[in-house]
């Protein structure tokens, strides 16, 4: 039964962590993003769904008892803001390392350091280039809505599972914070553990039973040839995300002659930009990336034949512009744009620097 | 139809919850909402405000810098969002407290005193909405009905027994609302 | 007599458990890692757990303590074990888990996850081997080695002023409310041996009646990083070690 609620982003992700079956969740508050904690515990949904909430003693336990909980398979997820997913780091590299499934929210807030905490988006590199040591990605996932928010978490852990790797829903303290309308979907029950060595296959701690041979969470390797044979396979799967997951949302972009390129609270900013550019006679279009890794290379690459200039608009110094830049190649002027330091840029803002790089002068 | 409002207070004075029943009787009118409060330190008794868009359409940017509406609660927020109402627009202010009063001749101004008035019903919780039936008797954007019913979703159910309180007072804000000549 | 006679299952007095793989360990001659994995595939073994058991291995010697027991495991970053054991018994509450660490994992980078799992009480047992140095990278500092004690990063001997003091953290654990049982034991006699394999055994009866945390502490020796033969390092353990690590239970509920 369709069941529309008036939420926050951050309640949203609680409330779809319950719904879809998320076995645990494990956590430690900071601002913008205690709600997803406090919303939990105030459902006590062990009670129901039997799904397990703690409140760690710090972000580097929480991720590593997400850690624990992956290598037993289960559905298990944590939050934080930037400062407390600097923190996680270190596990989120290992839990790659040793290719485990599992969910992180990211509730931006401004730095570097202790940084504001108000909203920005200058965690976009530590997002998509790794974050912590070594070669790898996590699957990132930019909400740019409340019903999003809800709707990423059970689709972030499908992508987990189906590439046993880490993923990310990278939000914002603005999407965090804003309520909207959300259509929640029913009650999932939590899988068993037989449906979920049915579905994902038998590499979970959950016991050696005579059957099998014993199962082993590790990411170490000390024979060099071995482990680059391993990075070439964790290579070989990031490849695939590219190839299989890119998601994007085009809006006004077929006859555009200025494209703007925006995830997450920037993306809904950039659309009232467009509506105001386009009122003043500009050709505005804005491409939205909804994976921020894999990133939308290609379709950015289609709309740069007919365009004539790009603007990269985010809550940073100029992160994402490099992968625009990338994308594009040196073959259309790619500028970037953005406010920081917890300042949201205003929909004016964009489009007078829209015109300042590309059409004045 | 599309409502860009602007709710600025004291942290304390309601303004997040009436935003919040706001934007809860335009679900219940069927259309697209959005509420972007103000958050961190600068509720704990600073300013608070809350952006609340009202649409019929899909809404784009929570976040504006200019507004159809501004209520407008303390000196503060009067001196920073009086500049923001777009021309044409409406600014609803309480009176008390407020030193230097709206000046713009380009846009309407209503005034309701709803502290004082809060006062005189033994409740100050009524205070947001006095604010709020003053609003709608200006511009309703919400039908009635509507705006119960959202009171009721947004109300926590321990709550439901202050809802005819509620409804009295916003009655009264729609009574007591004025319009200011500059 | 031929061999053959010999080898008759009528003879037979000693076996290895089946729960310790084939894998030859990679630990030095001397070294205390062996016996206790020995001592804790047997009581695995003997309660008949193994297909329940997951173990969370550490990061320092004991890395690879997966190859030797054949259970599921988990291989925690370092000092994490507490907490990634967490993870694993919360979401597999009727799993017998442990966490098998050493001196800097559990006392020194991991102590707040130590402090905390304890803290909350979670139903684990805890291994700790406490040889007061850092055998795997090179026989460094480690949060318990003694005063005076040579190490690799305090060659001259252990000073306080610079190096800060010797930690006593099954002292400080066993204070905490979720610990049910908390006791200290050594390998360097037989007697020894058969008393921490009741420890071990004990610590996981426990978990299976629900008390809480257990943690069992091996004082251990390091003769690599000491730089002295086994037999005496042994001897050494003895004389400096136990005087400031007494043996015995600290806690028993």
């Amino acid at each position: 039964m369709k069941e529309l609620k008036l939420m926050k982003g951050n309640e949203a992700i609680a409330e779809a962590a319950i719904r879809c079956g998320t076995d645990g969740y494990f956590g430690y508050p900071i601002t913008p993003q205690s709600e997803i904690m406090e919303t939990l515990m105030a459902q006590q949904p062990w009670n129901t769904t039997g799904m397990v909430v703690l409140q760690a003693e710090s972000e580097v336990a929480s991720i590593n008892m997400v850690y624990g909980g992956a290598g037993c398979g289960k559905k298990v997820m944590t939050s934080s803001s930037s400062p407390g997913v600097s923190l996680m780091q270190e596990g989120l590299s290992y839990m790659a390392g040793c290719e485990l499934p599992c969910v992180v929210v990211n509730v931006v807030r401004g730095g570097p350091g202790l940084g504001t905490i108000q909203p920005a988006q200058s965690d976009y590199f530590q997002s998509v280039k790794g974050g912590g040591h070594g070669d790898y990605k996590l699957i990132t996932l930019a909400p740019a809505s409340v019903q999003e928010m809800a709707d990423f978490v059970e689709l972030a852990f499908e992508l987990a599972f189906k590439y046993r790797n880490p993923a990310l829903i990278l939000s914002d303290g603005v999407i965090g914070q804003m309520m909207e309308k959300v259509e929640l979907q029913p009650q999932q029950p939590r899988m068993t553990e037989e449906e979920l060595i049915e579905k994902y296959g038998s590499w979970a701690t959950t016991g050696k039973t005579a059957d099998r041979e014993r199962n082993i969470i590790t990411s170490v390797e000390l024979a060099s040839e071995e482990m680059e044979a391993f990075n070439y396979k964790l290579q070989a799967k990031y490849k695939a995300v590219e190839e299989n997951e890119v998601r994007y949302e085009n809006y006004m972009c077929d006859d555009a002659e200025y494209l703007l390129v925006a995830y997450g609270s920037s993306a809904r900013i950039c659309q009232k930009s467009v509506e105001i550019a386009r009122e003043k006679g500009i050709k505005a279009g804005l491409l939205r990336p909804i994976t921020l890794f894999p990133f939308p290379t290609k379709p950015i690459q289609d709309i740069a034949k007919h365009v004539k200039g790009i603007l990269s608009v985010e809550m940073s110094a100029g992160q994402m512009v490099e992968d625009v830049k990338l994308a594009v190649n040196g073959s259309v002027s790619v500028e970037h744009f953005g406010r920081f330091g917890g300042i949201i840029p205003s929909p004016d803002e964009v489009v007078k620097a829209l015109e300042s790089n590309f059409i004045e002068g | 139809m599309k409502e860009e409002i602007i709710i600025a207070g004291f942290g304390g004075q309601g303004v997040l919850s009436m935003g919040k029943i706001l934007a809860y009787s335009g679900v219940m009118q069927d259309l697209e909402v959005s509420w972007m409060p103000s958050y961190g330190p600068e509720m704990r008794g600073g300013t608070a405000n809350v952006t609340v868009i009202l649409s019929d359409s899909r809404i784009s940017s929570p976040i504006l810098h200019e507004f159809d509406t501004a209520i407008i609660l303390n000196q503060q927020s009067m001196d920073k969002f009086e500049e923001q109402v777009k021309p044409g627009g409406i600014l609803l202010y309480d009176g008390n407290g407020i030193t230097r009063h709206p000046e713009r001749k380009d846009i309407n101004i209503y005034r309701v005193d709803a502290a004082e008035e809060a006062a005189k019903m033994h409740s100050t919780k009524t205070f947001n909405m006095i604010v709020l039936g003053a609003y709608l008797k200006i511009n309703e954007v919400v039908k009635m009905d509507n705006v119960l019913k959202g009171l009721k979703s947004s109300l926590p159910e321990r709550h439901h027994h202050l809802l005819p309180l509620n409804e009295k007072a916003i009655t009264r804000g729609m009574e007591i609302v004025s319009e200011v000549e500059v | 007599m031929d061999i053959k006679e010999i080898v008759k299952e009528e003879n037979l007095v000693y076996k290895k458990s089946m729960v310790l793989t084939d894998k030859e360990m990679h630990y030095c001659p001397g070294c205390t890692h062996g016996v206790v994995h020995k001592l804790i595939a047997e009581v695995i073994d003997e309660m008949g757990i193994q297909e329940k058991t997951i173990g969370v291995a550490p990061v320092g010697c004991a890395v690879f303590a997966y190859d030797y027991l054949h259970i599921d495991w988990q291989e925690a970053a370092h000092g994490r074990a507490p907490a990634v054991a967490t993870g694993v018994k919360r979401l597999l509450p009727d799993k017998m888990v442990f966490s098998y660490q050493g001196d800097g994992d559990l006392a020194a980078i991991g102590t707040a996850e130590t402090i905390h799992a304890c803290n909350r009480g979670e139903n684990i047992v805890m291994v700790f081997i406490n040889n007061g140095i850092y055998g795997m990278t090179g026989g460094q500092m480690a949060p318990t080695t003694l005063k005076g004690m040579k190490a690799s990063t305090c060659p001259f001997g252990r000073e306080p002023q610079q190096d800060g003091n010797p930690l006593k953290i099954t002292e400080l654990l066993a204070q905490l409310p979720g610990t049910s049982y908390v006791t200290r034991h050594s390998c360097h006699t037989a007697a020894a041996v058969r008393k921490t394999k009741k420890a071990l055994r004990k610590a996981f009866e426990n978990q299976q009646q629900k008390k809480g945390t257990s943690l069992v502490e091996v004082v251990s020796t390091c003769s690599s990083g000491w730089k002295m033969t086994p037999a005496k390092a042994n001897d050494w353990m003895v004389e400096n070690m136990f005087p400031f690590y007494p043996l015995g239970d600290l806690k028993d509920e």
